[in-house]
């Protein structure tokens, strides 16, 4: 069944949009305390997602990553959900249990390497039927790196560096082999085909690599790239590097801005603007009314935030113990220890310079009479949709037509039926429309996104030094 | 959780594993498949492989894996999977059968190592081992060009050390660390995490694991000895040994200096299972057997140099020296080799087992759900927890 699209009002035709499905794991949006909330671990929750999600005609299913457990104090943070499985074994499971949806798994180059890193992702690719997908992250910190052979070896300036020479190696490696290396006859007794496997020899700031590749090249030839990091440096290695970018500018104004600057820096890499999606994370609500729809968000977000929480958040702003203050009333007298910024480790930080924030922080729950825990449940808050089935799809598909995203990817608040209602009922009417499809059409991960199949030999260096300059 | 006594007399059975590498033990296996062949890469292939194996209720199916091509000279597969992955991706589809992914500590992450098996443990419940490897080629250590290659002796030093860490990160989270207690806002009891602060020789690793404790506490270690190295490896940390032997008499000596070395360790002999390396050319007679085996060196041109048991005949032949070898005490049971998968995978399922099975040394059915069960071994306690009990 094919939908025509209807144009944009502008004329331009209209936009597939693309939806992720993100198992939520570890962070602080997952309700854990909710009585529908199951396990995060069982490979039965990661399937009913996966199921769920490809049922929905969902481009792909997304899984993060973290190397080291969080502490907040020199303790570890026992408040959020805490533990997850492997990124690549519970992608290469649900493979088994999936035909047709994408597999992406974050997967940090800091702490691994490439040659091993290009074998794993080209058997995931082949397992899979082509649905591998990468999502490179470049986290640096001596705290993760405590975890590992070499320790905290990594400069952050280097992050990025290192991580487009991964790119760089691996793709040099999927290269190696040919398409139809595995000729396998029978007769003469040739299983490679004579010089479809060609020697690597790569010698690099960060890696020496030589010898001969292992594993057939995948499907999909190269897995699809992902990136998520914000900063310039992020955002340039997205340009010359990714296929998709995982970003958390989800507001409309925000996320518009976002899209001009990273698909602007697509023509100095020789890329068109369709060969980058840009997919935000969001959350959803819906209700039958709006007002209902409100008031469930509201609910959720008081589970997300709960004293304890919104205590250990403040203290990280803070860099102080705030125990003894009583999350229902109003915020800390005491100024911010400015010299104690890592309270917390093993999390991204999201305040750099607390003086200024603490300041505005106090005017603002001061004027609207907000308690620590108000407070900490408004600036905390990250996009959402929240509202009847029908004004949600209305809300995402003029997001994507717009330009502040080519989709999104989708983040629930309960392990693993979060999603479900959006699956019942917005799916359906963003295929209405005839902005999401009704049946997959290829079988690939780059099929369903749209993109190119890299050529054998096409593989280009991520040049940041260009880019840099 | 097992019902049966490890090791005592009255419930010991013969236990099989079977390798699932590439087309069969033969390098000239693959030419046996017709235009099949190009589908070695295939999950549904594998796929198909398992639930054969399955039917035959082995114990478990091994993966080899190396981060090196095959050497091609002798016409044979090249072209490697992730083993590991391999495994999870086998994970959902089956029951019963162990999945054990051969997986290097050399030029890997014990970090990396741990979670990898932990979940595969995790969506298998409870089925997972790992066949541990070293790498000393250079071949290998140019490809992550971090250092010049070991020797076999200190690769398995590092071995040792690999494990132990590995197995500190399983028991880095108790079994009950997960609370969700609602009143004081704690998903985890962090009393129950434990940081496991190794600083080693080769490495250091802080901990705890990211993931939980896998459902058999640890996977199964399976340590193949080619080495005095590799023994001692074996004798301190193996659930499962792989031993090779031409004879009843070899096997039996090998079998016995495994369990006096491990219990020189301070363990329970009967903790460790010995399997006797096994290749099988299966036939209906032993002159078809001799015929394909013929065929198979024919392709290849040269003759098949085992280096250890090598059974060319018929199923019957083959029940008959696996029993007494068992009984004899030379062997807890055996990994099968099929020099060819598609053919003597089949043929020990559908007729070696039977015979097993009628001499009363072999399960009929999976008694219990976890690889651990399958081989009547306890579920190991948590150091951790120990400690503080
Ligand atoms: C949307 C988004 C998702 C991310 N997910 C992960 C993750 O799963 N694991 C991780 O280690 N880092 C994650 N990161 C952190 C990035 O790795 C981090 O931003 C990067 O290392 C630092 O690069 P930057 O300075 O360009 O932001 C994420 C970042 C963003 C923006």
């Amino acid at each position: 069944m094919t939908t025509t699209p209807a144009p944009r009002p502008d004329g331009r035709p209209r936009k597939q949009i693309h939806l992720g499905a993100h198992f939520p794991g570890v962070n602080n949006t997952t309700v854990w305390s909710d009585p529908r909330s199951r396990s995060h671990i069982d490979f039965s929750s990661f399937e009913h997602l996966a199921r769920r999600a490809e049922a929905a005609r969902f481009d792909f299913f997304f899984l993060a990553e973290g190397l080291r457990l969080r502490e907040h104090k020199g303790l570890i943070h026992d408040l959020d959900v805490v533990g997850r499985p492997d990124t690549l074994p519970v992608l290469a499971a649900l493979a088994a249990v999936t035909d047709r949806l994408g597999l992406a798994g974050t997967i940090n180059t800091t702490f691994n390497e490439p040659y091993e890193l290009a074998r794993q992702f080209a058997t995931l690719d082949l397992l899979s039927g082509g649905r591998a997908a990468w999502n490179l992250v470049t986290s640096s910190d001596a705290f993760t790196g405590a975890n590992f052979r070499r320790g905290g070896f990594l400069d952050y300036s280097e992050r990025y560096e290192r991580a487009a020479e991964i790119v760089d190696v691996a793709r040099q490696l999927w290269d190696s082999w040919s398409d139809d290396a595995v000729d396998a006859d029978a007769e003469t007794g040739e299983f490679l085909r004579e010089g479809a496997v060609q020697r690597v020899d790569h010698d690099g700031k960060h890696f020496d690599v030589h010898g001969t590749f292992t594993t057939p090249r995948g499907p999909q030839g190269h897995p699809v790239l992902f990136q998520a990091g914000d900063s310039g440096e992020g955002r340039e290695f997205a340009a010359a590097t990714a296929d998709v970018v995982f970003s958390l500018h989800g507001s409309f104004e925000d996320g518009q801005v976002f899209y001009r600057d990273v698909k602007d820096r697509l023509a100095a890499y020789g890329r068109t603007e369709d060969s980058l999606k840009i997919l935000p994370a969001t959350t959803v609500v819906l209700g039958d009314t709006a007002e209902d729809a409100a008031e469930e968000a509201a609910l959720i977000r008081r589970q997300q935030v709960s004293g304890p929480t919104a205590i250990a958040y403040l203290e990280q702003v803070w860099g102080r113990d705030l125990t003894a203050y009583d999350p229902e009333g109003p915020l800390p007298d005491v100024e911010p220890d400015v010299d104690n910024a890592s309270l917390t480790r093993g999390k991204v930080r999201h305040v750099k310079d607390p003086g200024p924030v603490v300041a505005a922080w106090r005017e603002k729950a001061a004027a609207h009479g907000w308690s620590i825990r108000d407070l900490v449940i408004e600036v905390t808050g990250r996009n959402q949709f929240v509202g009847t089935a029908q004004q949600v799809a209305d809300d995402i598909d003029r997001y994507v037509q717009e330009d502040a995203s080519d989709g999104f990817i989708l983040v629930p608040h309960l392990t693993p039926e979060g999603l479900d209602p959006f699956f019942d009922q917005v799916v359906p009417l963003l295929q209405e429309r005839g902005s999401f499809r009704t049946e997959y059409t290829g079988t690939t991960l780059r099929d369903h996104l749209g993109l190119e199949l890299p050529g054998v030999g096409g593989s280009q260096a991520a040049d940041l030094e260009g880019a840099r300059a | 959780m097992s019902s049966s006594t490890p090791g005592s007399p009255t419930t010991r059975t013969l236990h099989l594993a079977v390798d699932l590498t590439d087309a069969g033990a033969h390098p000239a296996a693959w030419r046996t498949l017709g235009s099949q062949a190009r589908q070695l890469f295939d999950a549904d292939r594998l796929q198909d492989l398992v639930s054969t194996a399955q039917r035959g209720t082995v114990d478990l199916v091994l993966f080899d894996d190396a981060f090196s091509l095959q050497p091609g000279r002798r016409g044979g597969v090249q072209g490697r999977l992730d083993a590991a992955l391999v495994a999870a991706r086998l994970a959902p589809r089956s029951e019963g059968v162990g999945l054990v992914p051969t997986v290097t500590t050399t030029h890997t992450e014990p970090f990396h190592v741990s979670k990898a098996l932990a979940t595969i443990d995790h969506a298998s419940h409870g089925r997972a081992g790992w066949q541990v490897a070293v790498s000393t080629g250079a071949d290998d250590a140019a490809h992550v060009g971090r250092r010049q290659a070991p020797d076999v002796a200190a690769a398995w030093a590092e071995a040792a050390e690999a494990i132990d860490v590995v197995s500190r990160l399983w028991d880095s989270w108790e079994d009950d660390a997960e609370i969700r207690d609602v009143e004081t806002g704690r998903f985890v009891d962090r009393d129950k995490l434990h940081y496991v602060d190794h600083d080693g020789v080769h490495f250091a690793v802080k901990g705890p694991s990211i993931t939980p404790r896998p459902p058999q506490g640890h996977p199964v270690v399976v340590v193949r000895v080619d080495s005095d190295a590799a023994l001692a490896v074996a004798a301190e940390h193996a659930d499962v040994v792989r031993v090779r032997a031409t004879t009843l008499e070899e096997a039996r000596a090998l079998r016995e200096q495994v369990r006096s070395a491990a219990a020189d360790h301070g363990r329970d002999p009967d903790d460790v299972i010995v399997l006797v390396d096994l290749y099988a050319v299966i036939g209906p007679d032993r002159a078809s057997a001799q015929a394909r085996l013929d065929l198979l060196e024919g392709l290849a041109g040269v003759s098949w140099d085992t280096d250890s048991y090598t059974h060319v005949g018929t199923d019957r032949d083959l029940a008959v020296t696996a029993e007494e070898w068992f009984l004899a005490g030379a062997a807890d049971g055996f990994t099968v080799r099929p020099s060819s998968l598609q053919t003597d995978l089949v043929a020990l399922v559908d007729g070696v087992v039977p015979l097993l099975r009628r001499a009363g040394i072999y399960r009929t059915e999976y008694t219990g759900t976890t690889l651990r069960d399958s081989l009547g071994l306890a579920r190991p306690a948590n150091r951790y927890a120990a400690a503080i009990a």
